[in-house]
């Protein structure tokens, strides 16, 4: 969970700077997002860096989906009775939501693929232009979208929020005082990536980038 | 007081069991959890009923023998104190209070509250041991243990195996017992020599007894009656990767 978690941050990370290329302006972001497609040459053919970094990816969520669903499944079998009276989990809302949450993830990346990478969910659609795709999908008028992305990123928010605790406690952090930076830092990482994400649309929405 | 109690009858481990009601009334608030339910068998004994079994031996909160899940929450709603230290001030006149053993694969109902925990016996038999002789008590400053160490070997060496943490986890995981019974070992001089087949031996063991997986949740620590803390578990997670790193086998291997 924490090995494949920490490369899916890792591209959480990336994802969200070169989002916010996208106040730089409609020349910039486009000329960003064609960047990306030739990153590697000459060393690599077009676009290889890219397949190759979706490879490693798609690996990551499935070793992670794999991870999960072999927790929860032995969670599952180790209590096999089920209390008549259970008392709601004293843990974080983080860490009783992971389960769902991660759900609620997936089905947004697939969603947000659809959209802004193949464009086939998307109003406009057009590869060339990534910056008015991101206009386009995120316009006052389909205020719906900004909002299924605002609960997505929540949603990862509070994922981040358990997940990146884990990762430290799983990896081998072992002592009190470091049990609290590490939720401190997970609390502070999950925030900022929550808010980085949540400019663009907001941005978009308020007419700041138009 | 007046209390209504819901509790688990289960007259065998095949039977498939259920929750029975009882009126328990002049219940004393000074009275402890388990002397309330001798009261209760008292009565039920009077009137040819089949007493509720339920585990108990010191009632002084340090051999971990009692165990019971008191509306919904192990060793009930008082922290860091165990179901015969729970005094019955802590409810008021009126409440219905359900009562259920402890909820794991691990740990099969034998009757009504009684539940075994001959899992944790598989999981110190795994390793929770060292197999040097030690003689008596050696000269105290012979062999020097950092006081950081040797308080946080101790405060895991609290540890009674009742348990509590199993039955709270959301995963019916036994990491927290597992690795408090490590690091009462892996602090000390006398715990290095079997340190990393040690931690492989007693998580194999852990897994084989059908515990679940721990993910970090912390239900464990909030309902541990002694506090083991939640970073025992990281203490555990850090020998293990070394173990693996340094292809350490099971004990014995």
């Amino acid at each position: 969970m924490a090995v494949t978690g920490i490369l899916l941050v890792l591209f959480l990370i990336a994802h969200m700077l070169g989002n916010l290329k996208i106040f730089t302006g409609e020349t910039a972001f486009d000329h960003y997002a064609h960047w990306l497609r030739g990153l590697g040459t000459p060393l690599l053919p077009e676009t290889w860096f890219l397949w190759i970094q979706r490879t490693v990816l798609l690996a990551a969520v499935l070793g992670h989906i794999v991870a999960a669903t072999v927790l929860a499944v032995r969670a599952r079998a180790a209590r096999p009775v089920r209390y008549a009276h259970r008392k709601a989990v004293r843990g974080s809302y983080a860490a009783r939501t992971m389960r769902w949450g991660g759900v609620i993830i997936l089905l947004f990346v697939i969603y947000h693929i659809l959209d802004l990478t193949t464009g086939h969910l998307n109003p406009q659609g057009d590869s060339a232009n990534p910056y008015g795709n991101v206009v386009a999908d995120f316009a006052p008028e389909r205020w719906y979208v900004t909002l299924f992305y605002t609960l997505a990123i929540v949603a990862l928010g509070f994922h981040l929020r358990h997940g990146a605790f884990s990762a430290f406690r799983s990896l081998g952090q072992q002592t009190p005082g470091g049990e609290r930076r590490a939720r401190a830092a997970a609390l502070v990482f999950a925030v900022v990536l929550c808010v980085g994400y949540l400019v663009v649309p907001f941005a978009v929405l308020t007419g700041l980038v138009a | 007081m007046n209390l209504t109690l819901r509790i688990w009858r289960q007259s065998g481990p095949q039977d498939k069991g259920r929750m029975v009601a009882y009126q328990v009334d002049d219940v004393s608030p000074d009275m402890s959890f388990l002397e309330m339910l001798d009261v209760l068998n008292e009565r039920l004994i009077l009137s040819g009923e089949e007493p509720v079994a339920f585990d108990h031996d010191c009632r002084e909160g340090i051999c971990g023998m009692c165990g019971l899940m008191i509306n919904g929450e192990a060793h009930g709603p008082q922290r860091g104190t165990t179901a015969c230290q729970l005094h019955m001030r802590q409810f008021s006149d009126g409440d219905t209070i359900d009562i259920e053993p402890w909820r794991a694969r691990a740990f099969p109902v034998v009757k009504d509250l009684v539940v075994n925990r001959g899992a944790f016996d598989k999981i110190i038999a795994a390793g929770g041991y060292i197999t040097a002789p030690t003689g008596s008590a050696p000269e105290a400053h012979a062999t020097p243990v950092a006081k950081a160490d040797a308080d946080a070997a101790f405060e895991a060496a609290a540890c009674i195996a009742c348990g509590a943490c199993v039955a709270a986890c959301p995963n019916g995981s036994g990491m927290l017992f597992t690795a408090a019974k490590l690091t009462q070992l892996s602090l000390l001089p006398q715990g290095q020599p079997e340190r990393y087949t040690r931690v492989i031996g007693m998580v194999d063991a852990h897994d084989e007894a059908g515990f679940g997986g721990c993910t970090n949740a912390g239900e464990c620590t909030a309902v541990c009656p002694k506090g083991i803390p939640l970073n025992t578990i990281g203490r555990l997670n850090r020998d293990y990767l070394k173990a693996t790193a340094k292809g350490a086998g099971t004990p014995g291997s």
